[in-house]
């Protein structure tokens, strides 16, 4: 039951909020749902009863298709994370207002619900409803509340997901056709039979519309102007929850629907996706646009999380499970400072900004361990997933790993930089009569933090939800 | 009770960090020193207790990752070398604290909290680092010691010339780091374990290129943490920091963690011998290097700053060829009396207010008399006079490398006799001569007050007779230190070194003493009356620059990743990839407007279009087979 009311809270409270007039209303409404969500997250995630965890109903009986959602390991922390998010999001930019707050909060709660649908499905044709689900949502919010330039960057981007979408979908009638039993049942999809050529084909289609997601060097250029332009509740929302839809259908369909295609075009995925690790490392310290520079880190560091995927190592694959909570988590609290120096200031450009330490003690404080765990420094959360993807890396192919770990010392670079131009050095003209971030924003930092710093020093329960993904993995010899 | 030890600096760091706005600064004071106190305390009765034989059983305090593939605890091991380093760390440690209290007194109360919270976390990094029961708590601590290096050599943030120095010893320690934990995973991929007593009991398992490889990676790390050449130049430049933290940081400890890895690994180094040659080739090449920069520095910190160097390459060069003992002898030794020098340097440019250039410094001797004599005993026991420390903890890695390799004898005591040398110039140009400040330093001239003269005084007699530990025998002494660590240091070199025999012993001792004394008298008689103040010409200006190794490095390194850096982001991704992008976009407009011309209206075309399409369905019904044979194959 649990799995089923984790969607419908979302939808319900998402609906209702569509037609919340007042403001105030609306965001106080809002917390809450998001907050009972997130209750229903964590007793899910506690919990280990089957008849709680899975939920099964017919829906397009002729199809084959059933409405069949499940929480295991994977998606037990990945509905974590998205439940997680929203309150997060919601704490910290509570006091930005919207036109139409209400239809706002709505479609955010819409988006979550698309996507822990993704997280949950166990029906390849339900994943793709939920799929699409959560874009919907997401191109209102970008082309309503977003900045100048959002009509056009809108347009990208939703030509890019929706061209991904289709080959995605292709991909699936076509596996579905090749099942036994002629169902978008997940297990059915594991034991489809394809020819080799056909699986390569059918890999492809599905991986570009993956790529596209997470996003993957060379189909990264949406991302940068999406996470820019985007009103920043929702950059965080998609930086930090959205993109995981892509990682984590690698994990889910890709991977184990198409074992040996994985293995084949594992190498030259992998030497792209190191390519891109280090490609958005050095165009992130050149940023002069704190928002820019946020966008290249999370590329370098999805990056490293495609790389390790198709490693075909144990190892690198829990580093990605638990990098993709951990990403989530840290990129949210390098948003909520950016959107803190926004609001506070009013420009993100390093070069107009300075000293803002001398009169933000607190949110600087706050910045340099978020920017810690940028860096994957020990004993924060990154530190565990960085060390587990490059360990499969590394088995995979030593080289590769040391050319990969370049990004590490590059990371240290820009995030340094961010931290230093932001905050070190004299006050300039615009920092000298900044004031400190406000209550709300500090105190959606250090729940940040806290989650930062515990799962950075004793990271062994998460690790033990992604135990239970073993037997998927390791499919692919 | 060993979680103890690190525990309390940790506590320390919290109550400083958290409530810094609202504590008085007697009271920081008294938590940030008391915590090290407290854990010295703890330490020497651990310290006592191994010594007495009871080596702790290593013991998981939590399963930090356990997964599989692998597993690693959160478990601590204390023994013979962890010990030592543990008495170093806390005792030097809440000594530099006791220092800062009168240093950095000036300090507003926030920041003075912040500063100790900064010192507190370092040392329980530290602790964590030698305490570690495996590589992977090692590397903890050693990412954590470098995080609290950026925050202290940063620590007077409005200077952005000290914040490019943070962030260069940052950056620099990290490519370090990335060879650490290739050398990290290379053992996990190829033993499963990280736990030193497992590794070392299993490094039979290992094939030679595995234990090159890992002992290079490995070492590649230290390189960044010990500022071994090529990745030294962070180190003079972290002089940015307040001096007690170059004194702790950047003299005393953290440089040192190299030198404890490759002891801690030292049965790995044992069984690779092109690793053990590079370690020495890089040390002694360091040891040089930086002593010729040294030599041309007038910055007192810098001096110092290359000394520090030039004497982690001396213990490289001991790990190198074999002497494991007296590279940590050395470790300890360099622990005093650099820690020594590093405050009586602090306590002078607090004596004439900021001012670090030696140039404007001279005949200091009758204004501060504490430092002075304190300074002095500093620098004769670097430049290795018997029966200062350092003369016991250099003779022995320099018969060790005689035994392994007369060459090495040689360059390292070409290195002692620039030591003493550089020291002595440093000596006479501050302390020696007359006061060549401004009449108004003049005035202020002053002793130090007692939380600054207490500390030099006990490191000052500690530098005198910290070398007694470990008389060799030739001298008639019983190398307590030597049999203390005999449990977990390899001793082979202890047999080579023997077997020079006692004569020979006593000639490489009585010239490398003939050579360092002779630069002493040198250096005093050249530079007591008439100090070096031009700016240096020709040659000396080399040095003077040290060598351009930054501006070389820029040129060939960072200077090229930003320009390939900017071409990335304004060529290949704005017109690029994204310019491809936006023109598929275009195309697709552009063709769609083209071809809705096709539908002109005019029955000619559609007649034209009518026989071209069946000419191309004809052709396909021919070729159907070869057709249908194509979909085939892509299905």
């Amino acid at each position: 039951m649990i799995a089923l009311s984790l969607i419908l809270v979302p939808v319900i409270g998402g609906l209702i909020a569509l037609f919340i007039r007042n403001e105030n209303t609306a965001k106080v409404f809002s917390l809450l749902v998001s907050c009972i969500t997130l209750v229903l997250a964590i007793t899910g995630v506690c919990s280990n009863q089957t008849a709680q965890l899975h939920y099964d109903a017919a829906w397009m009986p002729d199809l084959g298709s059933r409405i069949t959602l499940g929480l295991d390991g994977l998606s037990k922390i990945l509905s974590l994370l998205t439940a997680l998010s929203l309150p997060i999001i919601i704490t910290a930019t509570y006091k930005n207002s919207y036109s139409n707050t209400g239809k706002f909060y709505g479609l955010m709660f819409l988006c979550q619900a698309g996507m822990l649908g993704v997280f949950l499905s166990m029906d390849a044709l339900l994943f793709y409803f939920f799929w699409e689900l959560a874009l919907i949502p997401a191109y209102f919010l970008c082309s309503i509340w977003g900045g100048e330039k959002r009509i056009q960057v809108t347009f990208k981007f939703f030509i890019y997901t929706f061209v991904g979408s289709l080959l995605m979908l292709i991909a699936i009638l076509f596996v579905y056709f090749k099942t036994a039993d002629h169902s978008f049942a997940l297990q059915s999809f594991y034991h489809a039979k394809l020819s080799a050529s056909q699986e390569n084909w059918m890999f492809w289609l599905f991986f570009i519309a993956l790529a596209i997601k997470m996003p993957v060097f060379p189909l990264h250029t949406w991302q940068p102007d999406t996470y820019e332009q985007s009103p920043t509740a929702f950059t965080m929302m998609l930086s930090g929850v959205m993109v995981k839809m892509g990682v984590f259908a690698v994990i889910r369909w890709l991977l184990p629907v198409f074992p040996h295609a994985s293995q084949t075009n594992g190498s030259f995925i992998i030497i792209l996706a190191v390519i891109g690790m280090l490609y958005a490392s050095l165009i992130a310290i050149q940023q002069d646009d704190l928002k820019r520079l946020i966008a290249y880190s999370s590329i370098a560091h999805i990056g490293l999380m495609c790389a390790a995927l198709f490693t075909g190592q144990q190892a690198g694959t829990q580093g990605v499970i638990i990098q993709m909570f951990n990403h989530g988590i840290n990129i949210i609290g390098l948003w909520i400072v950016a959107d803190a120096i926004e609001k506070n200031m009013g420009t993100r450009k390093f070069s107009e900004l300075g000293g803002l330490a001398q009169r933000a003690p607190t949110l600087a404080i706050l910045l340099v361990v978020m920017g810690l765990a940028n860096v994957a420094l020990p004993l924060t959360n990154a530190f565990i997933g960085e060390f587990l993807m490059f360990n499969g890396l590394f088995r995979y192919n030593p080289v590769i790993a040391g050319i990969a770990g370049i990004s590490i010392i590059l990371a240290a670079v820009y995030t340094l930089n961010m931290i230093q131009k932001i905050f070190y050095g004299n006050t300039v003209a615009l920092t000298e009569t900044a004031h400190d971030s406000s209550f709300n924003v500090n105190a959606a930092l250090v729940i940040l933090v806290i989650i930062v710093v515990v799962f950075g020093v004793y990271p062994q329960p998460i690790l033990n939800l992604t135990q239970g993904t073993e037997m998927v993995i390791t499919k692919i010899p | 009770m060993v979680y103890l030890v690190p525990l309390f600096p940790l506590i320390g760091f919290l109550v400083n960090g958290i409530f810094r706005n609202s504590l008085s600064k007697t009271f920081t004071g008294l938590i940030g020193s008391g915590v090290i106190l407290a854990s010295f305390i703890v330490s020497l009765v651990l310290f006592l207790n191994v010594k007495s034989g009871g080596v702790l059983p290593v013991e998981p305090l939590f399963q930090f990752i356990n997964i599989p593939a692998f597993k690693i605890d959160f478990a601590f091991q204390v023994d013979q070398l962890s010990c030592l380093f543990l008495l170093i760390i806390t005792g030097v440690g809440f000594l530099i604290h006791v220092y800062s209290t009168s240093y950095m007194h000036e300090e507003e109360p926030g920041h003075f909290a912040r500063y100790f919270s900064y010192l507190n976390l370092f040392v329980f990094s530290m602790l964590l680092l030698v305490l570690g029961a495996n590589y992977v708590i090692m590397f903890i601590g050693w990412e954590g010691v470098g995080l609290c290096s950026y925050l202290l050599i940063g620590y007077w943030f409005k200077n952005d010339s000290y914040n490019y120095a943070a962030k260069k010893a940052f950056v620099m320690n990290r490519i370090g780091d990335l060879g650490f934990l290739l050398g990290i995973f290379w053992l996990l991929a190829k033993l499963g374990t990280a736990n030193y007593n497992d590794v070392f009991s299993d490094v039979s398992q290992l094939s030679p290129t595995d234990i090159t490889g890992i002992t290079v990676l490995l070492f590649i790390g230290a390189m960044g943490k010990s500022a071994q050449i090529p990745l030294y130049t962070w180190l003079p430049d972290a002089m940015a920091g307040p001096t007690p933290v170059s004194a702790l940081i950047h003299a005393a400890t953290m440089v040192t963690a190299g030198i404890y890895m490759v002891a801690r690994s030292n049965v790995l180094y044992s069984a690779s011998a092109v690793a053990g040659n590079l370690v020495a080739i890089v040390g002694i090449a360091t040891a040089l290097f930086s002593a010729t920069i040294a030599i041309k520095q007038n910055d007192i910190k810098k001096v110092l700053a290359y000394s520090t160097v030039s004497q982690l390459g001396y213990m490289f060069l001991g790990l190198g060829v074999g002497a494991y003992t007296g590279a940590v002898f050395h470790v300890m030794t360099h622990a005093f009396f650099k820690a020594l020098l590093f405050l009586g340097a602090g306590s002078v440019i607090h004596a004439i207010h900021n001012q670090q250039d030696i140039r404007y410094m001279g005949g200091l001797k009758k204004y501060l008399p504490v430092t002075h004599i304190t300074f002095l005993a500093g620098c004769i026991a670097i430049s290795g006079i018997p029966p200062f420390s350092g003369f016991f903890s250099k003779d022995e890695i320099l018969a060790a490398a005689y035994a392994k390799n007369p060459v090495y004898w040689v360059l390292g005591v070409i290195g002692a006799g620039m030591t003493a040398f550089y020291m002595f110039r440093l000596y006479a140009t501050t302390f020696l001569g007359t006061f060549r400040g401004t009449e108004e330093q003049k005035h202020h001239l002053h002793e130090s007050p007692i939380a600054i003269t207490t500390p030099l005084l006990v490191l000052g007699i500690l530098s005198v007779i910290g070398g007694f530990v470990n008389v060799p025998e030739v001298l008639g002494g019983e190398q307590q230190l030597h049999h203390f660590l005999a449990p977990v240091l390899k001793t082979e070199n202890a047999e080579a070194v023997h077997e020079l025999g006692s004569s020979k012993e006593f000639m490489l001792m009585a010239i490398s003493i003939g050579v360092a004394a002779l630069a002493i008298l040198i250096a005093l008689s050249k530079y007591t009356k008439k100090p070096e103040l031009d700016e240096p010409a020709g040659f000396g200006k080399v040095l003077a620059n040290k060598w351009y190794i930054d501006e070389i490095y820029d040129a060939l390194v960072v200077n090229p990743l930003a320009y390939l850096g900017s071409f990335f982001k304004n060529v290949i991704d704005k017109s690029g990839i994204d310019g491809f992008v936006n023109g598929v976009g275009t195309f697709i407009q552009y063709s769609s407007r083209r071809l809705r011309l096709v539908q002109n209206g005019k029955v000619g075309t559609y007649i034209l279009y009518m026989v071209f399409s069946i000419a191309i369905l004809w052709a396909v019904l021919w070729n159907q087979a070869d057709i249908i044979k194509f979909f085939q194959k892509i299905f």
